[in-house]
């Protein structure tokens, strides 16, 4: 068998028959933030911790500690705004922001 | 054959021999629509079903399409799951089809062959099991109700062999075969039972100790090792089927290879046939040897995976030789069998003249003289040289 170093991908011998995942939970491992053109760009003074965003965030990329948004993890965050989106409308805490227009990188 | 097991001899049409055979295998799951010509298959399970007479999980969907995802769901699961259908309703699986093999879900699915619409037609031609030739599912045809029902036994053991994991398709004749009255020797349930065995899956997705996601997206860096999987598996599958033959005949007395050689030894003028037409081609290859033409008959059985090799040493000695396809490829060349045996034979030393006869779409009869006719035509070319026309329209009004 080929020799590969760590983090190389499988050959077609090593996979798993039938295109099949056999670890639990290693989509974490799949680093899905350089997918993103828009930025969610947060207010921690606008936000009222509704955690709204938390809930809706399809990626578990909004981060709770103690019961309030402590970070957005951006290595999963793949930028579809609905944190933003679902945001209650007098509050507006998370903006999109293009990536590009990005000066300041948290 | 003294090791056969005895076996009750019974008049069935193909679907009450693929019924049988299903009931005999008694599937966890099955999963199935009703459709011209299989409705006898599903409708006769359905029975056994209500009657107790099997311990199947009987799934009623309200299409092929759901047929099929069913069936995904339940083999993935664990479950030991079949299906059948015809024509339209295979055609409505199509992008499922793809899906079990992808998953390697061996699911075993008898194909009563019939027409593609359109124009709508409920009578026998394989245009419909060829057109998923390449679907990566393993595809057994059958000449009469006897190997039908002996395929379909063998079939899943062929299916879930731990080295294939193929889903596998068994074919016959609609009406031809599915709707005639043949007689036939079947086994004991408890025969069947044993043959077939438990069946041990892969992954179940019930098995909650061992999660397991099925389904994931492969991108450009892992489709293909993804899918070159499927193919070595499909290069693996001949002597599998070979060896569960070899044990099928030690059991019944039955022995089927990857296809049947009739006098192909000395042949100078060969006909390759599949499902029922076989049967006709023999007989009138028989009657011609009676009158010293040296001809012979190459059915096949097997199509996916295609033994090319075998197939062109089986025609080693001919000069002349007619594929018939009762499907057309509308391809310009001729139908999906024709162009097969044509790659077999390209790296043949011995390579014979080649032509195809396309005849009985929509269940248009062939009979004794038709391939008599075929035979002439393969004597003149064979004395003469040439081909003057690679595919003929046969049966065809102009």
């Amino acid at each position: 068998m080929t020799e590969r170093k760590p983090g190389e991908p499988l050959g077609w011998r090593e996979m798993p028959v039938g295109a099949v995942i056999l670890e639990a939970g290693n989509a974490t491992r799949y680093q899905t933030g350089d997918w993103r053109s828009l930025r969610p760009e947060w207010s921690q003074e606008k936000c009222i911790q509704c955690l709204f965003c938390w809930v809706y965030c399809p990626d578990a990329a909004i981060i709770v500690k103690d019961g309030k948004i402590a970070e957005f993890d951006f290595e999963h965050c793949k930028g579809c705004g609905i944190c933003a989106q679902e945001c209650p409308p007098k509050v507006k805490a998370i903006k999109m922001v293009p990536e590009e227009e990005v000066t300041e990188v948290s | 054959m003294s090791t056969t097991v005895a076996q009750e001899r019974v008049a069935l049409t193909g679907n009450e021999a693929v019924a049988l055979a299903m009931k005999q295998i008694n599937p966890d799951v099955v999963a199935a629509y009703p459709i011209t010509p299989q409705t006898d298959i599903v409708q006769y399970f359905s029975t056994f079903v209500a009657d107790g007479k099997v311990k199947t999980e009987f799934v009623t969907v309200e299409s092929e399409h759901s047929a099929m995802s069913c069936c995904i769901g339940s083999e993935a699961a664990g479950a030991r799951t079949m299906t059948a259908t015809s024509s339209q309703g295979l055609a409505l699986m199509w992008e499922m089809l793809y899906i079990a093999a992808g998953f390697r879900l061996p699911i075993v699915m008898p194909v009563v062959n019939r027409a593609l619409s359109a124009p709508i037609n409920i009578h026998c031609d394989h245009s419909d099991s060829m057109g998923a030739r390449d679907s990566g599912w393993i595809q057994l045809y059958s000449e009469n109700a006897q190997e039908v029902y002996d395929n379909t036994i063998q079939a899943v053991r062929i299916a879930e062999h731990p080295d294939i994991l193929l889903p596998v398709m068994v074919c016959q004749d609609g009406f031809v075969i599915s709707h005639s009255l043949q007689n036939l020797q079947v086994l004991p349930d408890e025969e069947v039972a044993r043959f077939v065995g438990e069946f041990t899956p892969r992954h179940p997705l019930l098995d909650v100790s061992q999660p397991v996601t099925y389904g994931a997206l492969f991108l450009p860096d892992y489709y293909f090792e993804a899918r070159r999987q499927i193919a070595d598996a499909m290069g693996r599958a001949a002597p599998v089927i070979e060896q569960v033959g070899e044990e099928y005949a030690r059991l019944t007395g039955r022995r089927y290879g990857l296809f049947e050689a009739h006098r192909l030894e000395d042949a100078e003028v060969a006909v390759v046939a599949i499902n029922s037409a076989a049967g006709t081609a023999r007989a009138v290859a028989d009657s011609l040897r009676k009158q010293g033409v040296r001809a012979g008959v190459l059915r096949i059985r097997l199509f996916r995976p295609w033994p090319w090799r075998e197939i062109a040493q089986a025609l080693a000695s001919a000069k002349a030789v007619a594929v018939m396809d009762r499907a057309d490829g509308l391809c310009a060349l001729g139908g999906p069998l024709y162009t097969e045996v044509r790659s077999a034979l390209y790296d043949s030393s011995s390579r014979p003249a080649l032509v195809n006869y396309i005849y009985g779409l929509g269940g248009r009869d062939v009979g004794l003289e038709d391939i008599e006719g075929i035979f002439r035509d393969l004597l003149h070319i064979k004395d003469e040289g040439g081909v003057a026309q690679p595919v003929t329209y046969l049966g065809l009004r102009e």
